[in-house]
C-alpha cells in the first residue's frame, strides 16, 4: 500500500455512538493522522466514497438508502468492516422487528396521539423502510466485526492500527468483555 | 374452574413433582391453561408463578390461548413428508378452514405442525387431541372435516381411524422369547442381586438410547452413592425422528420392561420408578396404567414383590412435546415439573438425579434386555453382536422400503442385510441415529449396525435416489432449531442461524462465502453447546456436506455475495403504504457491490 491508508466511515441505522467511541482515541487520533486519510465520513462530509482500503460501517439497514449506501462501501472499500451492535445484529432499531411495519407506520404517522394531518410520508427523495432490520452482513460480505455497544477506543485503535501494519487483527479478551 | 384445579391439584397430592400431569388436565379441560389456572396453580403447589409459566411455554402440548375443541397436529417428520404430508396439510387446512399454527374463528378446530410422533412406519399421521391418527390420505382427511364439522365427539371416531399396528416384522434374540411374569425378578433373587450385576456386566449391555454407556457400571455408580433414597427411571421419552421401536415396546413387551426396572430397583435399592412417557404416546398410557394395576395384583409390585422383600412401585409420568426431553437431565428436570433444560453435568443422575437423589435412568429397550439378562445370563447375551457391542438392537424402520416397521438384528449386522430384508432397493442414502445420527451414502451401505461404526437409537430412514438430499437437511435444521431448549446461547442461537444459512443456500440464494460460512455456524454449534442437541444438531448438514461437496457447491451463484431474502420483496409495505411505485422504490437482489 503505497502512501496514506484511505478510510471511509459511515452510520446506517445507527445513533453515531460508535463513532463516537472512535473519537475517544483522543490524542491518538494525532498518531492515526499520520497513518490514515478519511474518504466518506461524518469527519470529512465526502459525500460518495471513492475507493479506499478500510470501510467501517456503524448501524444496521433499515431502508433503501442503507442498501445503497452499503454497497457503495462494499463496491469501493478492500476491507469492510462490521462496528458495534447495530451494525452486527441490527441492535436497538431491530427492535421494531417484532412489530409489523404496517403498525409501525401507522402509529407514527396515521393513530398516534399528537399527529396532526396524518399521512404516511411519500415523496422520491425519501428512502422506503424494509419490512425488518437487517445486521450489515445480510446485504453485503463482511471481513470483521467489532462487537461492542459502542466497541471502545481502544477496540478501534488495536484494530485499526493491527490491520494498518499488516497484521491479522486480534482482539484480546480485556477488550471484548463488557461486565 | 377454580373447583376443577383445586380438585386436579389435590388427586396430585399437591405434589409440585406433577405440575406436567396437572397442566395436562387443565389444558383438556379449557383447551389452554389461563392466567387464572397458572396464578391458582402455583399457589397450590407453592412453587413460583414463573416456573408455572416457564413450564407451560416451554412444552409444545401446552398453550396460553385457547386451542380448538379439536386440535389437530400433524407430524412434521421427514418421513411424513416424504408420504406426502405437505400436499395433505394444504388440503386440511383448506377443507377445515383454518391457517396451519391457527384457531378456526369459531373456536372449534385449530390446526398445526408437530415433530415426529413416532409413527413413521404408519404416515402420515398426526394427533387429534392427542390421540394418534394414522395412515391420513385425502379420503380420511375429508371424513374426519366431516366428523369434525358435526361436532362428533372424538371417542365416537371410529376406532380404525386411531388404529396403530405394530409392525413387527423381524423379532430376534430379544423379542423372540420375551420372558414370563416375575421371571427375571424370580431369577435375580434367585441367584442373588450382587451375581445378577455381574451377569448384566458379563453381558455387555450398553445402553440403547444410543449413547450407549454400560449399563452394569451405571447401576453400580448409583448403588454405591450413599444416600440411600435411589430412584430408577425409564426413558420413553423417544423423540429422535424416525423412531418408534419403544412405542412397539412398550404396547406389546411393557412387562417385560417394567421387569427389567424391577430388577433394576432391586440391584440398585431403589422404591420407587418412574416411566417418563413422551406426550405423542398418550394413546398407551391407560394401558400401561391397567397393567401397573395388573402387576400389583400378581406381587410383581408394591410391597414385598413376590415375598422376596423388595418393596417397589412404579409410576408413568407425560411429557407434553418435547425432544430435549429425552436428554436425561433434561428428562429428570421435566419429572420435577420443570422446564425440559439440561443440567449441568456432573454431577451425573446417578449421584445426583430424581430430586437430588442417586437415579439410574435407562431407556425402554436397555430394561427390556436387562429383564431378559437377569433369567437367561450374561453369556447368553454376550455371544451375540460383535466385541465392542453385545447382542442385538432393536431398530424402527421407515422412510422408501417396502416393509417399514420393527426389525430386530445382531450388533454388526450389515446395512446392506438389513435394506435387503425391508425391502429397499434404489437407495440414495441411509440416515442412521435420526436427524442426530449420521447419513450415510450407497457407497457405504457395507457398514455395520454398531457403537464402534453405525450407532443408532434405533433410527433407520432409507432414503430412495428420488429423494433431495437439501430437502432432507433443510428438515432436519428446521427440527433442531424449532427443539431447541433456548438455555444456552451456541445452541438457541446457532441452530436457529444453521436453518437460516441452510434455506439461503437451498433457496437459491448463496453465493460464494456461504458454504463456508455454513461450515463455521456447524463448528461452533457443534463444539459450544450445553448439551447433546446443540453437538449434534449440525450433523445433517456435516455428514451430507463430507459426501456430496459438489452439491452444494452447485447451488452457489458465481457471485461474492446474494442477501438470503428478497430485498426489493422487503420493501413491498412501505411502497404499498406510501402509494410509490417509481425506480427510487425497488431494490436490485444483486448489487454492483461484487466481482
Amino acid at each position: 500500500m503505497g502512501g496514506k491508508i484511505r478510510v471511509a466511515t459511515t452510520s446506517l441505522a445507527g445513533c453515531f455512538g460508535c463513532h463516537m467511541s472512535f473519537l475517544d482515541i483522543d490524542e491518538r487520533m494525532i498518531e492515526l493522522a499520520q497513518l490514515v486519510e478519511f474518504d466518506r465520513s461524518p469527519f470529512t462530509d465526502i459525500e460518495h466514497c471513492g475507493p479506499c482500503d478500510i470501510g467501517l460501517i456503524e448501524g444496521g439497514v433499515c431502508n433503501s438508502e442503507n442498501v445503497h449506501t452499503l454497497r457503495e462501501f462494499r463496491k469501493n472499500c478492500k476491507t469492510l468492516v462490521a462496528v458495534g451492535a447495530c451494525a452486527i445484529n441490527g441492535g436497538l432499531p431491530a427492535l421494531r422487528n417484532f412489530i409489523p411495519l404496517e403498525e409501525c407506520l401507522a402509529e407514527a404517522y396515521l393513530d398516534g396521539i399528537g399527529v396532526e394531518n396524518p399521512q404516511i410520508p411519500s415523496d422520491v427523495e425519501l428512502p422506503l423502510l424494509l419490512d425488518k432490520v437487517h445486521p450489515i452482513h445480510e446485504i453485503v460480505k463482511i471481513d470483521y466485526f467489532l462487537p461492542g455497544c459502542p466497541p471502545s477506543a481502544d477496540v478501534f485503535w488495536k484494530f485499526l492500527t493491527d490491520l494498518i501494519a499488516g497484521r491479522e487483527p486480534q482482539l484480546p479478551y480485556e477488550l471484548v468483555r463488557y461486565d | 374452574m377454580q373447583d376443577f384445579i383445586a380438585s386436579v391439584v389435590a388427586g396430585h397430592g399437591y405434589q409440585p413433582t406433577r405440575l406436567m400431569m396437572i397442566l395436562r388436565a387443565i389444558q383438556e379441560q379449557y383447551l389452554h391453561i389461563p392466567d387464572a389456572a397458572i396464578a391458582q396453580v402455583a399457589r397450590l403447589l407453592a412453587i413460583s408463578l414463573t416456573q408455572v409459566i416457564g413450564v407451560v411455554e416451554f412444552y409444545h402440548f401446552f398453550h396460553r390461548t385457547p386451542r380448538g375443541r379439536y386440535d389437530v397436529l400433524i407430524s412434521d417428520s421427514i418421513t411424513d413428508r416424504m408420504l406426502g404430508k405437505q400436499e395433505l396439510m394444504a388440503y386440511f387446512s383448506e377443507k377445515l378452514g383454518v391457517a396451519v399454527g391457527g384457531v378456526r374463528v369459531d373456536g372449534r378446530v385449530s390446526l398445526d405442525n408437530t415433530s415426529c410422533t413416532g409413527l413413521c412406519d404408519q404416515g402420515p399421521a398426526g394427533l387429534v387431541n392427542g390421540l394418534p391418527l394414522t395412515r391420513l390420505d385425502q379420503a380420511r382427511v375429508d371424513a374426519i372435516c366431516e366428523a369434525i364439522n358435526a361436532g362428533k365427539a372424538v371417542n365416537e371416531w371410529p376406532s380404525e381411524w386411531f388404529a396403530v399396528a405394530d409392525n413387527l416384522l423381524k423379532p430376534g434374540l430379544l423379542l423372540n422369547a420375551p420372558i414370563s411374569g416375575g421371571a427375571a425378578i424370580q431369577a435375580a433373587y434367585h441367584r442373588g442381586l450382587p451375581e445378577t450385576l455381574a451377569e448384566v456386566d458379563q453381558s455387555g449391555l450398553r445402553g440403547r438410547g444410543g449413547a450407549g454407556f454400560k449399563t452394569a457400571m451405571k447401576w453400580r455408580f448409583c448403588s454405591e452413592e450413599p444416600e440411600t433414597e435411589r430412584y430408577v427411571v425409564c426413558n420413553a421419552d423417544e423423540g429422535e425422528p424416525g423412531t418408534f421401536k419403544d412405542r412397539v415396546l412398550l404396547n406389546s413387551y411393557a412387562h417385560q420392561v417394567f421387569e427389567g426396572m424391577t430388577v433394576a430397583a432391586a440391584i440398585i435399592g431403589a422404591k420407587r420408578g418412574l416411566v417418563y412417557l413422551r406426550g405423542e404416546y398418550l394413546f398407551l398410557h391407560q394401558k400401561l396404567l391397567d397393567m401397573l394395576a395388573q402387576r400389583r395384583q400378581s406381587h410383581l409390585l408394591g410391597n414385598n414383590i413376590l415375598g422376596l422383600g423388595q418393596d417397589f412401585d412404579i409410576e408413568i409420568c407425560l411429557g407434553a412435546g418435547a425432544y430435549i426431553c429425552g436428554e436425561e437431565s433434561a428428562l429428570i428436570e421435566s419429572l420435577e415439573g420443570r422446564m425440559g433444560i439440561p443440567r449441568n453435568r456432573p454431577p451425573y443422575p446417578v449421584s445426583s438425579g430424581y430430586l437430588g437423589k442417586p437415579t439410574v435412568v435407562n431407556n425402554v429397550e436397555t430394561f427390556l434386555a436387562a429383564a431378559a439378562i437377569a433369567v437367561k445370563g450374561g453369556d447368553w447375551f454376550a455371544g451375540h453382536g460383535t466385541d465392542k457391542s453385545k447382542g442385538s438392537k432393536i431398530l424402527s424402520i421407515c422412510g422408501d422400503c417396502q416393509r417399514p416397521g420393527i426389525y430386530e438384528y445382531p450388533f454388526g449386522t450389515t446395512i446392506q442385510t438389513i435394506l435387503d430384508d425391508c425391502g429397499a432397493d434404489d437407495v440414495l442414502g441411509v440416515q442412521i441415529g435420526g436427524p442426530s445420527g449420521t447419513f450415510i451414502s450407497n457407497q457405504e451401505l457395507n457398514r455395520k449396525l454398531a457403537f464402534e461404526d453405525l450407532a443408532t437409537g434405533g433410527s433407520f430412514i432409507v432414503f430412495n435416489n428420488q429423494r433431495d438430499i437439501f430437502k432432507i437437511v433443510q428438515n432436519f435444521s428446521h427440527f433442531f432449531a424449532h427443539e431447541s431448549c433456548g438455555f444456552c446461547t451456541p445452541c438457541r442461537v446457532g441452530t436457529a442461524l444453521l436453518k437460516k444459512q441452510v434455506d439461503k443456500i437451498f433457496d437459491g440464494h448463496g453465493s460464494a462465502g456461504d458454504v463456508v460460512a455454513l461450515e463455521e455456524i456447524c463448528q461452533l454449534v457443534k463444539s459450544y453447546s450445553h448439551c447433546g442437541l446443540g453437538q449434534t444438531a449440525a450433523n445433517p448438514v456435516l455428514s451430507t456436506l463430507q459426501r456430496y461437496p459438489e452439491l452444494y457447491q452447485e447451488k452457489l451463484k458465481k457471485i461474492s455475495y446474494e442477501p438470503g431474502f428478497d430485498l426489493d420483496g422487503a420493501l413491498e409495505t412501505a411502497r404499498r403504504m406510501a402509494h410509490r411505485n417509481d425506480a427510487a422504490a425497488h431494490l436490485a437482489q444483486i448489487g454492483e457491490d461484487h466481482d
